[in-house]
């Protein structure tokens, strides 16, 4: 290698070195308010607010998390989540996938006119919907029960769209064979076209998951009191209850973002492919 | 004869069954999208109907709703006292985090995008908020903005007087969106990234040959082979940006006075606060209006600088 180019590959390595240390930096000041919530929820609560602040507790208290549990009924809020989350995601995988196949393979009037009707929707606001809806759950008396909270989230018109663009591009001769056969539409459906659109069955139900797990505008309008409080309406209701319990908050508000983080740990390339695709929630 | 009229028993004969075939298949589709046709009209199309009219009404919940013409459109142009101002916060929010996140999101992209180890790593890092519930994001950030709080001792080392964020009408506003832009930085981020994995490497290095800088290559060819995606970005976030409520709810609860009340803050207010559900649904049409102004203005612009063909 020629003395110029020696210099130059020294250049750029030391540049690739140089921005590595930056994007560290940047990163963990970035990661900074996880471990300041993290390092709180493990405090005493005279220790939140000590002059000068104390980076990390004193005395380490585990016991947080589980006064935390007692303080508020954090496993309740916990299954509540789970319940309306897991609840939304399968009726809307459902849904879709039914609606997404006659979109992607049948011939009937209208077709197109529908679809777009549902990709209008993406541009109404979830406040304008909440109001009306409201009401709706007030006359049929589902306010604060789970199929109040569950049902009107279910409809998603992007779930459909994605999992038409998807059924398009599997060829159409795998199902021609089973139709031939005389399998039903339904079956086809079931056991050609779903197994091999599991890619995007499983980004429709992480992103359904996680939008549902952080939703808080419908908890919070159609849920009283703590009986069937999500995790983001318990955090609000903490502060309200007696003083400020930092530490205790800071527990709960860690709880609620174990599942996101962990799934975003174990499916970190699978997010990337799916947000590369177009797919995902966009924005927020 | 017989041999004109077999292809026209033939043909006839198709035709038919082309139409009982599509006739078919129309009922298979009807029985495919009832259930999401029943949810589309049950909780979108029959709550947007309802909310158009219940804002020409003055429903407050315990009496039967009144018919009142376009009264709550006129107190709201012409008497309310905030609603310039809601509708000032509401614009001044999303175009400052819009243009914020978008400029962030891009850079992180193309630096991360730059280095040759641990890409993933460090998108994985700035994603993590995206996917963390906004209440717990914004709880978290009271405990550092809160008076005597991390961040008020962190300034008091300043020479000048730095007061707290969240007590003051003039920043409580950029505390707000200092929260935003960390939560959602990094959805944009992975979604620019991933774009520019995509920019063929046979180009850059065309260009490269050339005697292209790193900086004409960025602008001439990076950022014009991405600018549909960036376009993506930019309506979705826009969409998501002038409904923000979880945060200013959390935080600041609209304050101090009206500093941080954005027509998502208010909307909630007026219905869920004072039952004014009629005055709430005029205000909600005013955000689907800006809503769709935005997103038509975009789609217009996008002519000048997205470049679909290359």
């Amino acid at each position: 290698m020629s003395e110029a180019g020696r210099k130059r590959n020294g250049a750029t390595l030391a540049l690739e070195g140089l921005s590595h240390v930056g994007l560290t930096v940047v990163a963990l000041l970035f990661l900074f308010p996880f471990f300041w919530m993290v390092s709180n929820a493990l405090r005493g609560n005279d220790e939140v607010f000590a002059v000068p602040p104390r980076l990390f507790p004193s005395v380490i208290e585990w016991g947080n998390f589980v006064e935390a549990w007692v303080h508020l009924p954090f496993g309740r809020f916990f299954l509540n989540s789970m319940i309306v989350a897991g609840g939304v995601t399968i009726i809307v995988l459902v849904v879709s996938s039914l609606a997404a196949y006659a979109f992607a393979r049948l011939k009937f009037p209208g077709r197109d006119n529908i679809l777009l009707a549902y990709l209008g929707t993406l541009m109404v606001p979830q406040a304008m919907l909440v109001i009306p809806l409201f009401l709706m759950m007030t006359k049929l008396n589902w306010v604060n029960t789970y199929q109040g909270m569950i049902l009107p989230m279910a409809f998603s018109s992007f779930g459909a769209f994605l999992l038409r663009q998807f059924f398009l591009s599997i060829p159409k001769e795998l199902e021609e064979a089973a139709f031939i056969d005389g399998a039903s539409r339904l079956r086809i459906l079931v056991s050609v076209i779903l197994p091999l659109a599991m890619p995007a069955l499983g980004l429709l139900a992480l992103f359904t998951f996680i939008a549902q797990w952080n939703n808080f505008l419908w908890p919070v309008i159609i849920v009283n009191g703590t009986d069937k409080a999500t995790l983001p309406l318990g955090l609000t209701l903490f502060r309200t209850q007696q003083g400020t319990a930092w530490n205790y908050i800071m527990a709960g508000a860690t709880f609620s973002m174990v599942p996101g983080i962990f799934l975003a740990v174990l499916l970190q390339k699978f997010i990337y492919k799916g947000i590369a695709l177009g797919s995902g929630f966009g924005g927020r | 004869m017989a041999t004109t009229t077999i292809p026209i028993a033939e043909t006839t004969a198709r035709a038919s069954r082309r139409r009982s075939m599509s006739r078919e298949q129309t009922r298979a589709a009807f029985l495919f999208l009832l259930p999401s046709l029943l949810g589309f009209l049950a909780f979108m199309l029959f709550p947007l109907i309802a909310s158009f009219l219940l804002g020409f009404t003055n429903w407050q919940l315990i009496a039967p709703p009144k018919f009142v013409a376009f009264d709550n459109y006129i107190r709201l142009f012409t008497a309310d006292p905030t609603f310039y101002r809601i509708l000032f916060n509401t614009l001044a929010y999303t175009v400052e985090y819009l243009v914020l996140n978008i400029i962030i999101s891009l850079g992180l992209a193309v630096w991360i995008s730059s280095v040759k180890r641990g890409q993933r790593w460090y998108r994985l890092i700035f994603f993590l908020p995206t996917f963390t519930p906004m209440i717990a994001v914004s709880v978290v950030w009271v405990l550092i903005f809160s008076p005597d709080g991390l961040l008020d001792y962190v300034l008091s080392g300043l020479p000048f007087h730095t007061p707290n964020l969240l007590l003051s009408p003039d920043l409580a506003m950029q505390a707000v969106v200092i929260v935003s832009l960390w939560a959602g930085v990094g959805y944009n981020m992975v979604l620019f990234n991933a774009a520019l994995d995509l920019v063929p490497k046979t180009y850059l290095e065309a260009a490269k040959i050339d005697g292209a800088t790193a900086w004409q290559r960025f602008w001439r060819i990076r950022l014009p082979l991405i600018s549909p995606t960036i376009f993506f970005g930019t309506v979705m976030t826009a969409i998501t940006a002038l409904q923000v409520f979880d945060n200013i709810y959390t935080m600041t609860h609209g304050g101090p006075g009206v500093a941080t009340a954005t027509l998502g803050f208010q909307i909630y207010q007026y219905g869920f606060g004072n039952y004014l559900m009629g005055y709430a649904s005029a205000l909600c049409w005013v955000m689907f209006i800006m809503i769709m102004g935005l997103t038509g203005l975009q789609f217009w612009l996008q002519k000048k600088w997205v470049s679909y063909d290359v």
